[in-house]
């Protein structure tokens, strides 16, 4: 339908209640924000992911790596180098289960409903990337108090820990529309997920966010300096631990913004063709 | 087939005259190599219900998707309300109502927050949004589980609320897609009860079917569609008039009297009577006739005769027939070739066994 809407303005103008307000465009958001709200309610273990992960990560990577990458007995150098970066990695691990997500969403009468509504089509995605980030905050709430809990200390300022979790909030939120584009591409659920973590994987791993890039190869290394996630990592533990800060935040936002400006569009139109 | 004169004679004899709500004007719409809707043309007046009745895979679906902004067709023309589907889709969503095959309601939440979110998803305020769904679901017998998730919800009860949130914005243009297929005999009449509501209240209904008795029910006027065709329309008693003429089914007192009471019709063929034939299993006499004279001879006759009849009926053919005698096929047939007709058998055989109970 994307050719109606572009073909729409005329039309539009000469019928001013066509057009959606702004008022009304944040009403249709909540109420649709609501709904996805309530899913979680009645469905309380859709939370698990959120709560559980992030405890099993830090656990798991302080321990088990902890003292390779930092020494015997130094585990508490490695939660302020660790946690930080895995603020990142918890933020794509949610965002990634948006796309299946809104898969299963697809396969629901429901959708038929919303779409023959007098509603902008983007606000259906755009709740469901509200209520996500929500779900994301939670996840790095329990990730912080994970990281305290095992001797993570803050070098700079509450506001600079604060920065840090809204970045990695605003770079989960611009990974959504790439999962959500991948959700209303594939055909299965299964093969969401599949796409989902073939992308992810080299990015989590190649990169900043369990040890340090200066072992790796130049390629790997190079490969590490541009990832996404590393630049976030990178941010975000400048950020809490101090450390020059400018360098990989910039480069974080100009990835989420970029990623955004690519792939809503193309999420938006794909949701509105989509039969 | 009780049903058939009373159909014939409240409804389609009191005809709204009105503008037309829907208009549709040589339809196209392909998916791939198969054409679903291969140039439909049709009309449904304000405040009437125009039934779509053909097969499975015949386009009816594929219909009502382009008339709701869900598909885009691929040619031709079509106006809800004075809209233009593909010009003016959101205008046009502001007017219509649509309640599919698959209940179009988000299972994990109660009724009442279904109603709700609809309610504010169309601008009305937070308190007016839950008044509405309070009314919505005492209208739809739905209080009592207004408060459970839809999930947990009966399939008539999940229908019901499917309808309701159709209602919520109280549209001028309700598209009904088979909306009682699946459903017990018992839910398809409260459905059916609550349509007939909702004309009452001068909505215009679009209702595509499978089932004959739906559509004698129902529906002012017919559409038969057929791959993607409109093969036959009109009144729905005129359909039944083109097909044939009336069946007189007289039921002598005494049930072995069949045999004697045809034999004597058929002997003195009153006005031109003929044909008149004993079903001996049912105990009735069938005569086919085409006019209220030949009627009137026969009713003398049996009494000049000393019969003693303890019923008498005229029936017209009903719409199985019509769409046997329109598209040579019977309804239940899969669609040759294309359509990929699926389930085929079921809702065509399920209305001849209804009919026959």
């Amino acid at each position: 339908m994307s050719a109606a809407t572009t073909m729409a303005p005329p039309a539009a103008a000469q019928n001013p209640d066509s057009r959606i307000g702004l008022r009304a465009h944040c009403r249709h958001i909540g109420a649709l924000a609501r709904r996805n709200l309530l899913q979680i309610k009645a469905d309380p273990e859709s939370m698990f992911d959120a709560v559980a992960m992030p405890i099993i990560f830090t656990l798991m990577f302080v321990y088990v790596f902890g003292g390779a990458v930092a020494g015997k007995g130094n585990q508490e150098v490695y939660v302020n180098y660790l946690v930080p970066g895995l603020m990142a990695m918890t933020g794509i691990q949610i965002a990634m289960a948006v796309g299946s997500g809104v898969h299963e969403d697809f396969k629901k009468g429901v959708m038929d409903r919303f779409r023959t509504m007098p509603i902008a089509r983007s606000s259906v995605l755009v709740a469901k990337i509200i209520v996500e980030v929500g779900r994301m905050l939670v996840a790095t709430a329990i990730q912080l108090g994970m990281g305290f809990a095992l001797g993570l200390s803050i070098g700079t300022s509450w506001l600079h820990l604060l920065g840090a979790v809204a970045l990695s909030l605003v770079f989960g939120a611009s990974l959504m529309w790439i999962f959500i584009l991948v959700g209303l591409t594939m055909k299965t659920a299964q093969a969401v997920q599949g796409v989902a973590m073939l992308v992810l994987m080299p990015l989590q791993f190649a990169s900043s966010i369990f040890a340090p890039t200066s072992t790796m190869p130049g390629w790997l290394k190079a490969f590490a300096d541009y990832n996404p996630l590393a630049n976030l990592a990178d941010a975000s533990r400048a950020l809490i631990n101090g450390g020059a800060v400018a360098h990989s935040v910039w480069m974080t936002l100009g990835w989420a913004v970029a990623i955004t400006v690519v792939t809503a569009p193309l999420a938006v139109a794909k949701f509105r063709k989509k039969t | 087939m009780a049903s058939g004169i009373v159909v014939g004679m409240t409804r389609n004899d009191t005809p709204k005259r009105g503008g037309n709500a829907v208009e549709v004007r040589g339809l196209v719409k392909h998916f791939g190599a198969t054409k679903a809707l291969d140039g439909v043309d049709l009309d449904v007046r304000e405040g009437t219900v125009l039934g779509v009745l053909g097969p499975n895979g015949a386009g009816k679906t594929t219909l009502v998707r382009c008339l709701s902004t869900l598909l885009r067709p691929d040619a031709g023309t079509a106006r809800v309300a004075g809209y233009d589907v593909v010009a003016q889709p959101r205008q046009l969503r502001r007017v219509i109502g649509l309640t599919g095959q698959y209940a179009s309601v988000d299972e994990k939440l109660s009724g009442r927050e279904n109603l709700y979110m609809i309610g504010r998803l169309l601008d009305l305020s937070r308190k007016h949004a839950w008044r509405r769904a309070d009314e919505m679901l005492e209208r739809f017998s739905l209080t009592e589980a207004a408060k459970r998730p839809a999930a947990q919800y009966s399939g008539g009860m999940r229908r019901r609320l499917d309808l309701a949130a159709s209602m919520i914005g109280s549209p001028s243009v309700l598209y009904l897609d088979e909306p009682t297929t699946g459903l017990d005999p018992r839910t398809r009449n409260e459905v059916w009860a609550e349509v007939q509501r909702m004309v009452a209240e001068g909505a215009t209904v679009l209702l595509t079917t499978q089932y004959m008795e739906e559509a004698e029910q129902l529906a002012d006027e017919l559409t038969v569609v057929d791959r993607g065709r409109v093969v036959a329309g009109g009144l729905v008693h005129e359909l039944k008039a083109k097909v044939g003429g009336r069946t007189l089914q007289i039921r002598p007192a005494d049930r072995d009297a069949v045999r004697a009471m045809a034999g004597a019709i058929a002997r003195s063929g009153p006005a031109g009577v003929s044909g008149a034939t004993a079903d001996e299993a049912e105990g009735l006499v069938n005569v086919p006739i085409v006019s209220d004279e030949q009627l009137t001879a026969v009713v003398g006759l049996l009494a000049r005769e000393g019969f003693t009849v303890a019923g008498i009926s005229t029936h017209l053919p009903s719409l199985d027939e019509v769409f046997l005698a329109i598209t040579g096929q019977k309804t239940s047939t899969p669609v040759a070739g294309a359509d990929g007709a699926e389930g085929a058998g079921g809702a065509g055989t399920d209305a001849r066994e209804e009919v026959a109970v």
